[in-house]
């Protein structure tokens, strides 16, 4: 039997699942595990990978009989890119089809959507996505960066590693650039950086003329300071932008971009000739030399059916978020979801770097940071990555609102966001 | 802790291995020293410090090739650039790779023998920093000061601007001597002069300032704000400010120039998605809301092609124009004669049709291509920028599509004005019934006028694969701007389209930097709402019976 990227100990635990599987007679009936990402719309470009990703990984995991006992059935629904549609299917997941846990979601407003549905039924929900932060839910796991596993640590990427001293916070004006930045503007500031070495600018989602935007940063970074741009761009528009720079002749040398949305995925639709060099802070790349990212790669390649696909930072925290549920259901014996949540806090599973991910009492999960450089292939080169592995924090640090606010969901505090002043839980997200 | 133990070992063996083939660095060195040259022993150290992981080490193997001088060493710096250079994982071999076809070409760098083509995953690539990249450039700079074409000395000198220190600028002088080209002496005499201004000597130091008296380069204008906030003889000070306001005069004058054309560039873009509107909303009274998804068809018209001929980017750009053209324009006339003819004179539905036509357009690129956004190659002669100095540069591909949009509104105008096709255009667009009367088939001549219109914004398409992306959605970005745009020149009138289009770009950019991209965008917005109230015909509005009636 060919054992596919899960530690050894992980295995032997499921040969004596499959074992006692085998000898049970309920193996007829099955687990279900819904699938809600768009598979239509104008978010089915990144979503439609993640499912493909998840009914490989259940795939896998009947392949090394199941869990409990039971195949899995994944059900698979399609929200259309339609916020609210998100909770609608939801609720149907949970209520018509009885799914055990629920994977999904992508943008930040289809999460707070089917939130209110997760937390009225007491569903499961592992989201895949690096985002804003600010929430912590008893429902939700949040397998992708929070701000503090991604921007922070790039931002110190620039200023220790490159000596960057002037700034320009360039973003879509939509509801992640504009917290994102909030924290990043409060830390920089808190770091000794003059207001004036700062420079935010917000512009339309698609837009395409960046010619006077371009022109201006590069007047901003030829005053002698060290200069970088920090892009919260969102998909699209990036295209355009990147290619500006190149015409204008703005180098990553110069001024280097470090992007926080831009990934193997997107870049395989663009030629990268003029971006090498510039750089995107995520926790995983395709390039990363690990005997288990290589598996997962040859596995996916092979479930796909072609060599030119890539794999991304949101398709391994699946990968992660779908380990950990599978370990809190053996370490649970039941798919109930409270028991469930009870368990799946502290389970470490491997990570597609090498190292492992634990989840923490506040539903993020640790994960290494990782810089790197966009290459003529559309990879990335590692050039920086922490020395450990960095605990996801639901509420930052940096910002006045939240900076009190912890969530631990462990008893007795069980709480999402506990204010350490006050000593009160103040009941949002419950 | 036990998590942070893979992690630790994994840490500890990569340092071991290091270590070791350290180690074995002075021995390889001194085995080849016997029978070689220095050089060899540069170049072979430069080799293996190139294949470690750390960057640290991989620059001191630039440093060492640097060094060699040996023709090789600029090939592998050259390919270590360009991402060309991997390691195969087997045993370690440096090769030479070229990705760009089907198979894998693999070439051994040392002995220049063609390999075995294997995986890609069976390579490693010799991957590199930004760091090491302005390393690898300044290396190569040296190399190319030597170079026979002066374009490239000129790029090298300009090059070591930044990074000038006692030892490049004593080469530099070196070099001045036998240089011969005008420009490229300017250039290493401006070097020269930046590197005096932290001279001791004051007399040395006024020449350097007064000699950088004019030059726009942003290190020199650097170097003169430094040595300004820096120095306390007045006489030094007095010259400094003089020459810095001239060059903040100069640079400013530019600024200006480069926004003009800014807006020119985006008045172009404007007028080529609206061209073709001005001929089916402006001659025909058509409201087609569809008009974005042919510019789309007319942006994977190009894709299309250029998946036909991925060998000749530059002229499957031209071939995609005329072809563009017939395929958005057949289309057209497609649309024109399914739908649109049986809804003349009731704008309303005309309105909800096409756009419904839109989405249908819209899903069936999605269903044929995938929602996926496709890249289209960009030409190298339109890539990059036309230099005019270090302050102003035009980019290539914005100034083509500028050359081009006048030359799609002149031949549009020309068909227009002097064939027979836009004599009854004009004739039925005045008055039906009298062109009918006069023996103009009009249903034909309405086919033909849509489809011309269609023709356009396909064409239209072609020019904005080149500036963003070619996706499902690119047609909805232009089509409000499209209307906008022809609604302020003055619907039915070509030369209003023009003027309004290259103004409201102008008039964009000028507000851009003052009020920024969504503030700009709404400003234009509420002026041209402005303008249509008290002249509700547009810039030039049409005269006669027609706009009567």
């Amino acid at each position: 039997m060919k054992r596919s990227f899960s530690s050894t100990a992980a295995a032997a635990c499921l040969s004596i699942a499959a074992l006692s599987g085998s000898l049970t007679a309920a193996a007829q009936d099955t687990i279900k595990v819904g699938v809600l990402h768009s598979l239509s719309g104008t978010m089915a470009i990144s979503e439609t990978t993640l499912k493909d990703t998840m009914l490989m990984l259940i795939d896998e995991q009947n392949k090394k009989g199941g869990l409990l006992g039971k195949q899995l059935e994944a059900v698979v629904v399609d929200p259309a890119s339609d916020w609210p549609l998100f909770a609608e299917k939801a609720r149907d997941l949970l209520e018509k089809d009885k799914v055990a846990a629920v994977f999904g979601c992508w943008t930040s407003v289809s999460r707070k959507s089917v939130l209110p549905v997760f937390e009225e039924l007491n569903g499961l929900l592992f989201y895949p996505v690096q985002y804003e932060g600010e929430e912590s839910s008893k429902n939700v796991f949040y397998t992708g960066a929070a701000p503090n596993q991604q921007a922070v640590p790039a931002v110190d990427y620039l200023m220790n590693d490159i000596g960057v001293e002037r700034w320009v916070l360039a973003g879509t004006d939509y509801v992640y650039p504009r917290t994102t930045n909030k924290i990043l503007e409060a830390y920089l500031k808190a770091k000794g950086v003059a207001e004036e070495d700062i420079m935010i600018n917000y512009t339309p989602f698609g837009h395409s003329d960046w010619q006077s935007i371009v022109a201006d940063i590069k007047k901003f970074g030829s005053e002698g300071k060290k200069t970088a741009v920090v892009s919260t761009i969102n998909g699209d528009a990036n295209v355009p932008f990147y290619k500006e720079l190149g015409n204008q002749g703005v180098s990553a040398e110069d001024i280097p971009v470090v992007a926080f949305s831009v990934g193997e995925e997107e870049l395989s639709g663009l030629d990268t000739g003029p971006l090498v060099g510039h750089l995107a802070a995520w926790n995983y790349f395709m390039s990363v030399d690990s005997e288990i990212n290589d598996e997962f790669i040859t596995a996916w390649q092979g479930y796909i059916g072609s060599e030119d696909r890539v794999t991304n930072d949101p398709m391994e925290a699946h990968f992660i978020g779908f380990n950990m549920w599978v370990k809190a259901v053996e370490k649970a014996g039941t798919t109930d979801p409270t028991a469930v949540q009870d368990a799946i806090i502290g389970v470490s599973v491997p990570n597609l770097t090498g190292g492992w991910a634990t989840m923490m009492p506040n539903h993020h999960i640790t994960k290494p940071v990782l810089i790197g450089e966009i290459q003529a292939d559309g990879q990335f080169e590692t050039v920086w990555e922490t020395p450990g592995l960095v605990v996801g924090d639901a509420w930052s640090d940096y910002l006045d609102g939240s900076k009190d606010l912890m969530a631990d969901w462990m008893m007795p505090l069980s709480c999402g966001n506990y204010n350490v002043k006050t000593g009160k839980c103040s009941g949002q997200n419950m | 802790m036990h998590r942070v133990f893979p992690l630790l070992v994994s840490r500890l063996t990569m340092g071991l291995a290091i270590l070791l083939t350290l180690a074995c660095v002075p021995v390889v060195g001194m085995t080849e020293a016997t029978a070689a040259s220095a050089t060899e022993a540069d170049l072979q150290t430069g080799l293996i410090l190139l294949k470690q992981k750390r960057f640290a080490q991989k620059a001191e193997g630039v440093d060492a090739l640097a060094n060699s001088g040996d023709t090789l060493a600029r090939s592998l710096l050259e390919a270590l650039l360009n991402g060309r250079l991997f390691e195969r994982k087997s045993d370690g071999l440096l090769v030479f790779v070229d990705t760009r076809g089907a198979e894998l070409r693999i070439e051994d760098v040392l002995t220049g023998e063609m390999l075995e083509p294997i995986k890609k995953r069976q390579l490693r690539k010799i991957g590199i920093n930004n760091a090491l990249r302005t390393r690898i450039r300044a290396a190569l700079a040296t190399f190319d000061l030597s170079d026979p074409d002066p374009a490239v000395r000129l790029v090298a000198v300009n090059q070591m601007l930044d990074t000038l220190d006692p030892e490049t600028t004593e080469r530099l002088r070196g070099y001045l001597a036998s240089e011969s080209d005008p420009t490229v002496r300017d250039a290493m005499i401006s070097a020269i002069h930046l590197a005096n201004l932290s001279a001791d000597d004051p007399a040395l130091r006024l020449a350097a300032v007064e000699g950088l008296s004019g030059n726009l380069q942003p290190a020199v204008r650097n170097g003169l704000v430094a040595l300004q906030s820096s120095s306390d003889d007045p006489e030094l000070g007095a010259a400094v400010n003089e020459v810095l306001n001239g060059i903040d005069l100069r640079i400013q004058l530019y600024g200006l120039a480069e926004t003009v054309f800014f807006g020119l560039s985006l008045g172009s873009v404007l007028v080529l998605a609206a061209i073709g509107l001005a001929i089916t909303f402006g001659v025909m009274g058509v409201i087609n809301m569809a008009h974005g998804e042919l510019i789309m068809l007319g942006a994977y018209t190009t894709y299309v092609i250029q998946q036909l001929m991925p060998n000749a980017v530059g002229l499957s750009v031209l071939i995609s124009i005329p072809a563009a053209f017939l395929v958005a324009g057949l289309v057209g006339i497609l649309i024109e004669r399914g739908v649109i003819r049986f809804l003349y004179g009731r704008p309303l539905e005309t309105l909800l049709a096409t756009f419904g036509i839109s989405l249908i357009l819209q899903q069936a690129v999605r269903s044929i291509f995938s929602p996926l956004n496709r890249s289209v190659a960009t030409p190298d002669w339109m890539s990059g920028s036309l230099e005019i100095n270090s302050v102003l540069s035009l980019t290539l591909n914005r100034l083509y599509i500028l050359l081009f949009c006048f030359l799609v509104f002149s031949a549009l105008y020309l068909i227009l004005k002097r064939t027979s096709l836009g004599l009854q255009v004009r004739a039925v667009s005045q008055n039906r019934a009298m062109a009918r009367a006069m023996g103009v088939r009009s249903a034909r001549v309405d086919a033909l006028t849509f489809g011309l219109g269609s023709g356009i914004a396909g064409v239209a398409g072609v020019a904005l694969s080149q500036l963003t992306n070619v996706g499902p959605n690119l047609g909805q970005a232009y089509i409000i701007d499209s209307f906008m745009v022809v609604v302020f020149g003055g619907v039915g009138n070509l030369w209003g389209t023009l003027v309004a289009g290259l103004s409201l770009g102008v008039a964009n950019k000028f507000l851009e930097p003052w009020a920024g991209a969504v503030l700009a965008k709404i400003l234009v917005l509420v002026f041209i709402i402005l303008f249509i109230q008290k002249r509700p015909r547009g810039l030039f509005p049409q005269k006669g019976r027609a706009a009567e009636g």
